[in-house]
């Protein structure tokens, strides 16, 4: 800003140059090694892994190669499976994001160092993890079909819950279950992100004679969007693979496609598909690999103004 | 204090005694020179005796897939326990025939692999491989049409697909078509999903041969289920001993044995056969071929066999299959027996092409008739 700033600025430009080139020539492999424990970890049990689970769906029973399993993938039930997956991640991904964020905000009005925040925090730690067979369990208990909240509104306000079908049973209890791990984990993901955002770049929009649509619009959201989209992503990835919390709450017709997997493996009835897990495995990779190409993309054009 | 190369002696010092200790410790080798893992036979080790005390000199047994609930099993596995004092390990109660074979392939070559296997009937025909054949003392009591030639697998009991209800809830139904009614909204549940569970499979069975249909095509009961989840009865919850008790589930399609169990513990659970066709399945009994114990599984599978477990079957409220023998000879636990009641009406039982027929069709339509 002022004139007396900009040697500042050029001395610790010419100060970081030299620095940078005097690392990348001495020592540079011996740099690396200190990743290698993790790098194996992170290849032995994620990298192999995965592909040897993706891999088996091209190969048959016995061995062979095959293309079965891909061409299985588009069955009317396995693409609905598809369908519902994607429809369940998103929408839960962007409500997720819009409530989190919005109790983002509201938090960002109390003191930083204060109880609330640290309760929120804490809170929201804990249940963006608390998914699998005891959440499935506690919305059961809750509101299931012979559960506690629902015997007290057929009595008190003769409303009956499940007049239009057992829906918490079915994709659409997905839908309200997945949301309560989902608005915890925005929460977590996206706290850093508001509090970044410096109570200096108001005043400065405020001299300069913005509004608050100006506010926001023109520095708020631009600055923002990189990390909420971040976090959207996240949430879609978590809502996508999550496995366990339908398990335990869908029990017919396997409408998602991590139960679908679940299926193909251990079905008793239907033999000879466990190939067809890897199949479906590739299917849920491709359509990641497809969300994360669009987020980049979305990426590079929101944080274009920071180039 | 330690000095530092005192400490590290003491560890060195440490860590080669327990991996030496690792060493030593191994199973002890059978007593005698037969081996067991080929016997097909109890003649094959000279004699029952010879056979008791070889697998008791191995002490132990591991099974598989057996809740202590299905069929009377937990009794079972007491008997044998304090009979011939081997101990049973009971492994994954509540995992599929499927998940057995798993099993078996994941943990070859160890202590913990499976002994004894009882599964399904798909699953048999499909998994021959993985069983070695052996002929039980009364051999030639069970029906030629319940075991495979040389031993590989044998029936071991039957139940038939009945429908259990709350009595204190909801009203008998006499007829399948009963349960389209509104007295039944949202309390019709199955043991599972048709295209993964063999309860579920049987009860799409039933629903196909009382709705007319035959065992070729399970079209005509999956319209049923299509037409209950219509009405508003179809709950697409799994029925079990729990959701039974908390009055989730008040009507449910499962195995006599399974809805007697729950009968027997949950107040006011009735349960009841439709008249006209009844569907069974025989489960079947296999000893593994890479059995850690060999002696045991084959003893396990002379005892399954004996009277005594039969009559435990009828205590649980399953056919055993040598339930004609036992009633000829007078063996017959007569107060089990008329507890449970007769197998009778129209039995159908799907053939293996069948079965595999149907699992296709059901792959292809279930899932769209009951969202």
């Amino acid at each position: 800003m002022t004139v007396a700033n900009a040697p500042a600025l050029t001395s610790t430009g010419a100060g970081a140059t030299p620095r940078r080139q005097s690392v990348s020539g001495r020592g540079g492999i011996l740099r690396f090694l200190g990743l290698t424990p993790f790098a194996l970890y992170v290849l032995l049990f994620l990298g192999i892994p995965t592909v040897l689970a993706v891999s088996t769906g091209l190969f048959t029973e016995d061995g062979g190669l095959t293309l079965d399993n891909i061409v299985g993938l588009f069955a009317p039930n396995v693409l609905t499976a598809f369908g519902n997956s994607f429809f369940v991640s998103a929408v839960t991904a962007v409500i997720g994001a819009v409530i989190g964020a919005l109790v983002c905000y509201a938090m960002l009005g109390t003191r930083p160092d204060g109880a609330l925040r640290a309760i929120v925090d804490s809170a929201s730690s804990v249940l963006a993890q608390f998914g699998g067979v005891m959440l499935a369990f506690a919305f059961i208990a809750a509101i299931g079909s012979q559960a506690l909240l629902t015997k007290f509104l057929a009595e008190a306000f003769g409303l009956n819950l499940y007049a239009n079908g057992p829906w918490l049973y079915q994709v659409p209890g997905l839908l309200v279950v997945y949301l309560y791990f989902q608005v915890p984990l925005m929460i977590i993901t996206f706290m850093p992100a508001l509090e970044g955002l410096k109570t200096t770049w108001a005043e400065a929009n405020a001299t300069l004679g913005g509004t608050r649509f100006t506010y926001w619009t023109r520095i708020a959201i631009p600055v923002l969007a990189p990390s909420f989209i971040g976090s959207l992503l996240l949430l879609f990835a978590n809502a996508f693979s999550s496995y366990a919390t339908a398990a335990a709450l869908v029990s017919q017709g396997a409408p998602i496609v991590p139960l679908q997997i679940r299926s193909a493996l251990v079905s008793e009835t239907v033999l000879g598909r466990e190939n067809m897990a890897g199949a479906l495995a590739l299917g849920m990779v491709v359509i990641m690999v497809i969300v994360m190409w669009g987020y980049s993309v979305l990426q590079g054009r929101t944080s274009r103004w920071q180039k | 204090m330690f000095k530092k190369c005192n400490l590290a002696a003491l560890a060195l010092v440490a860590g080669v005694a327990i991996s030496l200790s690792a060493c030593a410790g191994s199973t002890t080798p059978a007593a005698s020179d037969v081996d067991a893992a080929t016997a097909t036979s109890a003649e094959d080790f000279g004699g029952l005796d010879a056979l008791v005390a070889a697998a008791q000199a191995e002490g132990q047994l591991n099974v598989i897939a057996l809740p202590d609930n299905w069929a009377n099993y937990g009794a079972i596995k007491a008997l044998f326990e304090e009979k011939y004092g081997i101990t049973v390990n009971s492994a994954d109660p509540d995992i599929s025939s499927a998940e057995e074979i798993a099993a078996a392939d994941n943990l070859k070559g160890q202590d913990t692999a499976p002994d004894v296997f009882d599964l399904g009937t798909a699953v048999t025909l499909a998994s021959t491989s993985y069983f070695a054949p052996y002929q039980v003392a009364n051999w030639s009591e069970i029906p030629d049409a319940n075991k495979e030639a040389t031993g590989l697998y044998v029936n071991d009991y039957t139940g038939s697909m009945s429908i259990g209800y709350d009595s204190n809830s909801v009203p008998e139904p006499k007829s399948l078509d009963d349960l389209l009614g509104s007295d039944y909204k949202g309390a019709v549940a199955l043991n599972g999903d048709p295209t993964q569970a063999g309860a579920a499979f049987a009860a799409v069975g039933l629903a196909t041969v009382q709705s007319g249909g035959t065992l070729d095509d399970f079209t005509p009961g999956i319209d049923f289920f299509q037409k209950l989840n219509a009405a508003g009865n179809f709950l697409p919850v799994n029925a079990t001993g729990a959701t039974i008790a908390s009055g989730e589930t008040k009507v449910v399609f499962d195995w006599s044995y399974n809805n007697l169990a729950a009968a027997a513990t949950v107040d006011g659970w009735k349960v009841t056969t439709l008249p006209g066709a009844v569907y069974t399945s025989f489960y079947n009994q296999a000893i593994s071929k890479d059995a850690p114990h060999p002696a045991s599984a084959r003893l396990w599978q002379e005892f399954i066999y004996s009277a005594e477990a039969q009559n435990l079957f009828i205590v649980g409220g399953a056919y055993p299959v040598t339930i004609q023998t036992l009633q000829d000879a007078g063996t017959v636990d007569k107060g089990a027996l008329d507890t449970l009641g007769e197998l009778k009406g129209d039995l159908v039982t799907p053939t293996a092409k069948q079965a595999e027929d149907n699992a296709a069709i059901l792959a292809s339509k279930w899932a769209a008739a009951i969202s």
